[in-house]
């Protein structure tokens, strides 16, 4: 089934909560995505010995991504997420006696695409099929799906989390990818318990979805929304899908079992209801410990549908529907197959190349993805993997950090502390930005140059997140954060400090130069970290020498 | 002037001898007085008189669109119809207008023909009577005309003969001389079977020459908008302007040419006409047998050779042509559900519940029967069983017909249906689908294999009942086809019912109808 019906009420719940960060002048948009806040439970290097295998959880993916494409997959009704009730509605999407669907190339292209993107094979042929049921915001009483041979198989997808003691070291993992096939998106229902009434919405009938399967390859949370991260990033670097799950856009089911390394897998759970990569992570790590605990009780694991509560946190057997399903699976009868070329030499005779879709041609223009960008990062920057891993996994960081770069002299490998330290650890508090990459590049202009130092630039920098819209020069001039330089005022003051600290004088001239430290902190408490570092220390040699 | 041929009465119109407002107002009277046939569900009258208004200032102007300017059609009740209500004639779909024209009746009033009436037929095209409709029963002109009464000595209100079908309202109106033609569907030979009956020419065009779209589907990978018309030669006309890609049903194909008009004297000689022995069914009438030696014996007489040949898997025809078109039923009927249109049942304890009633009350019997047999079918236990060897026989029979084609047949020359039209009190003793299974012997291989078939009207039977032969022959040969049937349509001799009328009974009938 393509979508469920809980999850109308969810995804406007969600709409609210959708968190932007908006950096004007820059015009990139950042949006905080955590992918790290879990960790994978059941690590096998933690098993002991000789006792029983622990037992570890196995995860599988089924992903449904909207099309990211004008009209729907059948018909010419329009694409659009919460126009009016059912003013998207063709009357081939509300299956008025007739009709009959009419396949958009668009679609077929971004499922190409996809396929390529992830090392799938395009198969050159492929079929459209009916998977028959009953349901109020399905019109026809079947969806078009591609069950007996979708247009891409066999490909993969390589992804990679963040491990390690510190979290620094870049770990990749690869996930197969079974299948990519073509279908129909169901309308929505609402469901009104007070009045007993189910209210459908069509506007999302019919349009295009890609259902890419993902094996069992993952073993927790964590693994599944990296895998899951990484497909978003490369969908919307495709422009095939725009990946949104708050939306809709990107619908994840999780099939979960539990079983010891080396056995047979588990009976599996599938774990529906899932709109954010936060929400997946902890879905899955829940179903695993819940399956486990299960299990170790002496009870058995039940093949059910459970549904995400994120209110809870915990997994919730769904009330099943029709009992046992039987999809009664057809052939369309009014879509001949679905024929891919390989070139255009390839083109029968007569074809027009422009109707046609052409894989080369598709190949010819994929974009630059991820992986290859976090690359290109770690080689024009001069940056570390994880900093490029990190800068590419968060929406619009990249951009910001060019932004910044370019307003700056600073060296790249210096201000990307800035960006995926003091932004993204203050973004992880507050979920939003008012500082636009100009305005950081002007603070860190200014520590370059010397007007303050590295620590009175991390206080000016809190001191912009806090109060939005004063420029660094301002804050620093309010509250007179500039650099102490004047020689004869810091004369004054090392003088003093050197006066109340005779002992320690005693010590730097008795050869201990290291205590010479002690007395420069001194003197920065009494500037409040404003006196300049080098004439301080010069001043200091003279007096203690 | 209503008994005459689309060519002629396109002359007519353009000459002046008649304008389409008469001649609209003439087919509506005529409608009235044949309301007993129970031939259409829906008249329409307003729209038909708008169009043929529309029609006479362009023919008074002199610029016809084309041959069918100001040609009164009827149309099957399963084709939409913009604003005209489509029943199916199905208590499912009673009050369901469609706010669009399916693409063959688009290009017949693109063409300035106008649109007299929506036909009766079994419920959602699922019979070979007409006779299991909603709104009743059609009743086959022929019964009332001189011919059956004189040699039956039957009464035409109790011993009436049925139309066949499923569309029996659209040959019964071509029959009765209330449209000049009319659209058909052909699945399993619901245009062919009722042609045959009433005496018409029922033409089924290669699959995906013409356009789906808007046709209220039985089986999509058989249906078949069908031509029904009184000469071979309009039937041509008529293909040639629905003919063609659809972008609208994806399942069309270019048109092999244009078809211009049929050669007047085409010749036989050197055609290879093929006689299928398996066609030498049980329950084949003596009369009809005779017909099709008669027409042979014509041919070879012409200097054509005429040659028995093998289709051998036609025995399992039927049956796959059962399963396949059960299981399609079973999903094209899905979407009645009461929900977007049609009728919804009171019961609303359940969305389910409400699904339950609304199809248990919409459906008759014969399309609730289908639907659970095709969902059977199509179990994921059955599916290999059943759908899959289905398939496969339906490759076979449609290889059957390959064969034949490239070792040199030019055309088949088969029996439409196995007698002439039964009457209503016989053709009811037995249930649906033993009587489909009897009706579609010789039409349906042929919807199995995707290529076109004519019926021809040949003769009257004994009983004074038409009885046709079936042209078969090779995919997107539809012209040649044609004029092989209009060369057997210039020899045969068949009459006109307006010959043929008995005309006291006639009037006895026109006035009970009229008061």
């Amino acid at each position: 089934m393509a979508a469920s019906s809980v999850a109308a009420s969810e995804l406007l719940h969600n709409m609210n909560k959708q968190i932007w960060i908006l950096c004007p002048k820059a015009s990139c948009i950042i949006r905080r995505i955590s992918t790290t806040s879990s960790r994978c439970y059941s690590q096998p290097q933690r098993r002991a010995k000789s006792a029983p295998q622990q037992l570890v959880g196995v995860v599988g993916l089924e992903i449904h991504a909207q099309i990211n494409s004008n009209t729907k997959l059948f018909s010419g009704s329009p694409v659009r997420f919460s126009a009016p009730p059912n003013s998207l509605v063709s009357f081939f999407d509300s299956s008025l006696p007739g009709t009959l669907p009419v396949l958009n190339r668009r679609c077929v292209e971004a499922a190409v695409m996809t396929g390529l993107a992830l090392n799938c094979t395009i198969n050159r042929k492929s079929l459209f099929d009916r998977k028959h049921y009953f349901y109020a915001d399905l019109p026809a009483g079947y969806q078009i799906t591609q069950q007996r041979r979708p247009i891409a198989v066999d490909g993969e997808l390589t992804y990679s989390l963040l491990g390690g003691k510190n979290r620094n070291q870049v770990i990749r993992k690869t996930v197969n990818i079974k299948q990519i096939q073509l279908e129909q998106d169901s309308g929505k229902s609402l469901h009104d318990d007070v009045h007993s009434q189910t209210l459908i919405d069509l506007n999302r009938a019919g349009v295009g979805l890609m259902e890419l399967v993902m094996e069992p390859d993952m073993s927790c949370g964590e693994e599944a929304a990296a895998a899951v991260r990484e497909l978003q990033l490369i969908l919307q670097a495709l422009g095939t899908c725009q990946g949104n799950m708050s939306e809709g856009q990107l619908r994840v089911d999780a099939n979960v079992s539990v079983h010891r390394p080396g056995e047979p897998l588990g009976i599996r759970t599938e774990v529906k209801n899932i709109n954010s990569i936060r929400y997946l992570a902890r879905a899955i790590d829940y179903e695993i410990q819940r399956q486990i605990s299960v299990l170790q009780r002496g009870g058995t694991v039940q093949n059910e549908t459970r549904a995400y509560d994120s209110k809870s946190g915990e997994t919730i057997p769904m009330r099943d529907k029709e009992g046992l399903q039987d999809y009664r699976f057809m052939p369309e009868p009014n879509l001949p197959p679905l024929i891919v070329y390989g070139d255009n030499a390839s083109l029968p005779t007569g074809t027009d190349a422009c109707q046609a879709v052409v894989v080369q041609k598709i190949r010819e223009g994929l974009p630059e993805l991820p992986s290859v960008k976090r690359d290109r990062l770690v080689q024009t920057y001069g940056i570390l993997p994880e900093h490029s891993f990190t800068l590419v996994n968060e929406d619009g960081l990249v951009e910001y950090f060019e932004a910044v770069l370019k307003a700056t002299k600073k060296e790249p490998r210096k201000v990307i502390g800035w960006v995926t330290n003091e932004l993204l650890g203050h973004l992880k508090q507050q979920d939003m930005s008012v500082i636009s990459p100009p305005a950081l590049a002007e603070l860190l202009e200014l520590q370059e140059k010397g007007h303050i130092s590295s620590s009175v630039a991390k206080q000016v920098f809190q001191e912009m997140w806090r109060s939005s819209g004063k420029t660094a020069s301002q804050i620093i001039q309010e509250q007179d954060l500039g650099l102490v330089s004047d020689t004869a005022q810091l004369h004054s003051i090392c003088q003093k400090v050197v006066d109340s600290n005779p002992d320690e004088v005693l010590a730097i001239r008795n050869g201990n130069k290291k205590v010479l430290n002690r007395l420069i902190g001194l003197v920065q408490r009494e500037t409040k970290g404003r006196a300049d570092p080098v004439l301080v220390k010069e001043i200091l040699q003279e007096k203690t020498s | 002037m209503l008994s005459l041929t689309i060519r002629e009465v396109s002359l007519a119109l353009r000459e002046g001898r008649i304008s389409p407002t008469e001649l609209c107002r003439r087919c509506l009277n005529r409608i009235k007085k044949t309301r007993h046939l129970n031939a259409y569900l829906t008249v329409t009258e307003e729209l038909a008189l708008k169009q043929a208004q529309e029609a006479e200032a362009r023919l008074l102007q002199g610029v016809p669109k084309g041959p069918l300017d100001g040609i009164p059609f009827a149309v099957k009740d399963n084709f939409c119809t913009e604003n005209v209500k489509t029943t199916c004639a199905s208590t499912m779909l009673r009050d369901y207008t469609p706010p669009y024209n399916a693409t063959v009746v688009q290009r017949l009033m693109d063409q300035g023909a106008v649109l007299v009436g929506k036909t009766n037929m079994d419920e959602f095209a699922m019979g070979a009577g007409s006779t299991d409709g909603a709104f009743g029963p059609v009743k086959n002109p022929w019964s009332y005309a001189a011919p059956y009464s004189e040699q039956t000595g039957a009464e035409p209100d109790s011993d009436w003969v049925i139309t066949g079908g499923s569309s029996g309202g659209s040959a019964a109106a071509v029959a009765s001389l209330t449209s000049y033609l009319a659209l058909g569907s052909d699945t399993g030979g619901s245009t062919r079977n009722p042609g045959a009956l009433c005496g018409v020419v029922a033409l089924k065009p290669t699959y995906g020459l013409l356009s789906r779209h808007g046709l209220i589907p039985l089986v999509n990978s058989m249906d078949v908008p069908g031509i029904m018309t009184r000469s071979v030669s309009d039937a041509a006309t008529v293909l040639g302007i629905l003919q063609g890609l659809d972008v609208r049903d994806s399942t069309t194909i270019p048109a092999p040419s244009s078809l211009t008009e049929l050669p007047e004297d085409f010749d036989v000689k050197n055609m290879c006409i093929g006689i299928p022995k398996e066609y030498h069914a049980p329950g084949l009438s003596e009369e009809v047998i005779a017909q099709w030696s008669r027409v042979a014996d014509m041919f070879e007489r012409a200097g054509a050779r005429v040659e028995q040949v093998s289709l051998p898997h036609t025995q399992y025809s039927i049956v796959c042509y059962h399963v396949l078109c059960h299981a399609e039923v079973a999903s094209n009927m899905a979407r009645f559900d009461g929900l977007e249109y049609g009728h919804r049942s009171e019961v609303n304890s359940s969305t389910e519940a409400m699904y339950a009633s609304t199809r248990h009350e919409g459906f008759n019997d014969v399309v609730r029967g289908r639907i659970l047999s095709g969902n059977y079918f199509l179990l994921k236990q059955n599916y290999q069983h059943y759908f899959v060897k289905a398939q496969k026989v339906r490759r076979l029979i449609a290889d059957d017909f390959k064969h034949v084609f490239s070792s040199g047949v030019d055309v088949l020359l088969t029996p439409t249906t196995l007698t002439d039209a039964a009457r209503y009190s016989d053709f009811t003793q037995e249930d649906n689908r033993t009587r489909s299974a009897q009706e579609d012997i010789f039409t349906q291989p042929v919807n199995m294999a995707g290529i076109p078939a004519v019926s021809v009207p040949t003769a009257l039977s004994r009983r004074g009942l038409p009885i046709g032969l079936q042209l078969i022959g090779p995919a997107i040969q539809d012209k040649k086809l044609l004029s092989v049937a209009q060369w057997i349509e210039q020899r045969v001799g068949f009459p006109s019912i307006s010959e043929c009328r008995n005309d006291t009974r006639m009037i006895e009938r026109e006035q009970t109808s009229a008061v």
